[in-house]
């Protein structure tokens, strides 16, 4: 189990290096070094860069060395808290992001939550209740889910709402709110707007699993254990709960190390659809600009939510599935 | 004469599913399935629109015209007033608002068009022919006028003719960006199950990694990086190759996972003690009976390909106009204002959903039917 922990420790590190280089790769690919644009773009504003100053920035960011010696100056700096600066905005990257990345965290991780919560007694009433009518509802619904992007669903549900309620369904917060300092009545603002986004980004995720897990467990009410268990007066509940749902669970498992991922990419999409004040509209926005700088983070920022998203639900797996441990080492 | 060394048409059921090919049996198990047949004939239709797209459309899909801006959508009118089939659209005119001074264009049911079947449009080219030939255009239009069955955008474009076009658009990219998903699957799943070792260990701790990156981001900053002054050409295959360098996983999962379930096969024992060489147990025993699960998986792996496009396009990073795509055309439909103003510009999103839908079952047909002997 210490060497399952130690793998996946192992693994994300590496992962997350991974990302940090494709994040720095992406601020190196737009064509020209990016002090010239810096420069460029800090001309247009009117504010003039000496010669010396650019000479100092290059010093700064290693320009003119090869990749490797770049990639260590600007990831050694990031190791200390220290960003770079937003070209278009003027301000340390860290300040421009702010709570936008916890927003995209929290709207994730919602989302998880939903997922979980609905595939799980969904994926398990359809199977027990095999072609009954809420299994062909549910089966509707799913592929509703699995055929409608979620980006294509925010858009429809925005134009249903505005439609049929003339109501605006976009944004975290309420107008008057959105600017507020964080107060309990914010957060309790933000609690009220986040079910609908949560939803629309968990949908799709939820179908898929909803099917796997009917499946899965389809497969296993057929086997002859179930019968045993039945032949031996065990109640329905008992039955369905105790053994057959909790095999079905192990395929089902290996999959939600890959919806965390799948959750924070969606999240962007939808974000930018609904107004919703996550880092999605800012990633867009900053590479438009080319304000590498910004939207490097915002990826580098993303990577890391997900490799440690992700390991926090392996372990949380092991904890809930004591045969994946085993069969992990 | 030759009558009698004919075999007779299938004696019996059994003798013919025990000579049939691989093939042949999927054939037969997936002809079963309603639902993917359906979904069979939908996706051929709609790669049958992507080769016709030209010839359907009705009008330009790039010619802008500011009095047609934001047309809704018309239907065609089959019969004349004396009750002759004679079908024709409505033409349009110009009137003054008295209150702003400014012409506005609107649909004028007094003037009335004539359509004219596989007559002449705008030219194109066709399997390398240059023609104009059209299924519906207008006899004799006056500037601004055409068949807007799905209405105009902003700039006056037929939706219609760009919808068909947007069809060949995102379908190739969906079936080209999948093909080079399938060389690498295919390549790094058969090496990784081959050699095993360190190498399938790589491999698959790169699959892992792969997997757990957001891929939306990376896309994005990939696609960003992309030079301005790029064709349309360069920037559709440099799109594809992006999509797929993320995409190709889930494909080598499986091809690695048959290889080890077959490897174990007795077919592949008796073909090795007879003495055939790897290369030959791998592309002549092996592959064939594992060929209609990569069918199945492609068909599966297509539309998150096809998502992959709209998405990036629909943000911006991705094709860009003059290239016309469903994401370019959901571009337009981006905010709530102009989905107000024109709702018909959502009608990018249908082909989208039948789409993927089709592709979905059509997949899940084939991967039940890749089992023939299940």
């Amino acid at each position: 189990m210490i060497a399952f922990i130690t793998r996946r420790l192992l693994l994300g590190l590496f992962t997350l290096f991974l990302i940090s280089v494709l994040s720095f790769l992406i601020i190196q690919l737009p064509p020209g070094d990016f002090v010239d644009a810096y420069i460029a773009q800090l001309a247009a504003s009117g504010s003039a860069v000496s010669a010396a100053e650019a000479e100092g920035l290059r010093q700064l960011y290693g320009l003119g060395q090869p990749f490797y010696v770049q990639y260590w100056k600007w990831i050694s700096r990031i190791l200390v808290g220290d960003f770079g600066e937003s070209m278009e905005w003027r301000r340390p990257v860290t300040e421009v992001i702010g709570d936008r990345i916890w927003l995209t965290l929290l709207l994730s991780f919602a989302a998880l939550v939903i997922t979980w919560g609905l595939a799980l007694p969904i994926g398990i009433f359809s199977a027990v209740r095999q072609y009954s009518f809420a299994d062909y509802a549910f089966t509707l619904v799913g592929f509703i889910g699995i055929a409608v992007p979620n980006f294509l669903l925010a858009l429809i549900v925005m134009y249903l709402a505005f439609r049929f309620f003339g109501a605006s369904v976009g944004g975290l917060f309420s107008a008057e709110m959105a600017l507020a300092p964080w107060s309990v009545e914010k957060v309790w603002d933000l609690i009220k707007h986040l079910p609908l986004p949560a939803i629309i980004l968990a949908l799709g995720g939820t179908a898929q699993l909803i099917r796997i897990m009917r499946a899965n467990l389809l497969d296993e009410l057929r086997r002859p254990y179930v019968v045993t268990a039945r032949a031996k007066g065990l109640s329905e509940r008992r039955t369905i709960l105790k053994y057959p749902v909790r095999a079905a669970l192990n395929p089902f498992a290996s999959n939600i190390a890959y919806l965390f991922p799948y959750l924070v990419s969606g999240s962007i999409i939808v974000s930018i659809v609904l107004g919703l004040p996550t880092v999605g509209p800012l990633l867009v926005k900053a590479l438009i600009a080319q304000d590498m700088f910004l939207a490097g983070t915002i990826v580098l920022l993303l990577g890391v939510m997900t490799v440690i998203g992700t390991f926090i639900s392996d372990l949380v797996l092991m904890w809930v599935e004591p045969r994946l441990r085993h069969q992990m080492d | 004469m030759f009558g009698m060394f004919r075999r007779k048409p299938a004696v019996n059921e059994a003798e013919r599913h025990a000579t049939a090919t691989q093939l042949q049996l999927t054939w037969w198990r997936f002809r079963r399935h309603k639902l993917a047949m359906v979904s069979l004939v939908v996706v051929a239709l709609f790669y049958l629109i992507a080769i016709g797209a030209d010839f359907l459309a009705t009008t330009d899909p790039h010619a802008t015209d500011a009095r047609t801006s934001y047309i809704a959508p018309q239907g065609i009118h089959w019969f004349d007033d004396d009750g002759s089939l004679r079908p024709h659209v409505y033409g349009i005119k110009g009137v003054r608002d008295l209150k702003t001074f400014k012409v506005v264009y609107t649909i004028d049911p007094s003037r009335k068009v004539y359509i004219e079947f596989f007559g002449r449009g705008y030219s194109y080219s066709f399997l390398g022919m240059e023609t104009d030939r059209h299924l519906m255009v207008l006899k004799d239009p006056q500037r601004g006028e055409g068949i807007y069955l799905l209405g105009t955008d902003l700039l006056g474009r037929d939706l219609f003719s760009r919808l068909v076009v947007a069809t060949r658009v995102s379908l190739t990219i969906g079936l080209i960006g999948v093909s080079l998903s399938l060389f690498l699957g295919v390549l790094l799943g058969g090496v990784s199950a081959v050699y095993g070792g360190i190498v399938d260990t790589v491999i698959q701790r790169a699959i892992e990694v792969i997997r757990s990156m957001p891929t939306i981001p990376l896309w994005l900053g990939l696609a960003a990086a992309l030079p301005n002054d790029w064709s349309v050409m360069q920037v559709y295959f440099a799109i594809t190759i992006i999509i797929s360098l993320l995409a190709w996983t889930d494909l080598a999962r499986v091809v690695r996972g048959k290889f080890l379930a077959l490897r174990e096969e007795d077919f592949v024992l008796a073909a090795e003690l007879a003495g055939a060489s790897q290369g030959r147990i791998i592309f002549h025993h092996m592959l064939p009976s594992f060929a209609s699960h990569i069918i199945a998986a492609v068909s599966l792996a297509l539309p998150a390909m096809i998502i992959s496009e709209t998405s990036l396009s629909f943000l911006g990073l991705g094709l860009r106009p003059p290239a016309i795509s469903w994401g370019i055309l959901l571009q337009d439909a981006q905010n709530i204002q102009t989905l107000a103003l024109a709702p018909w510009l959502l009608v990018a999103a249908v082909p989208v959903i039948l789409v993927i839908l089709a592709f979905n079952f059509l997949g899940d047909g084939l991967r039940d039917a890749a089992d023939p002997y299940g």
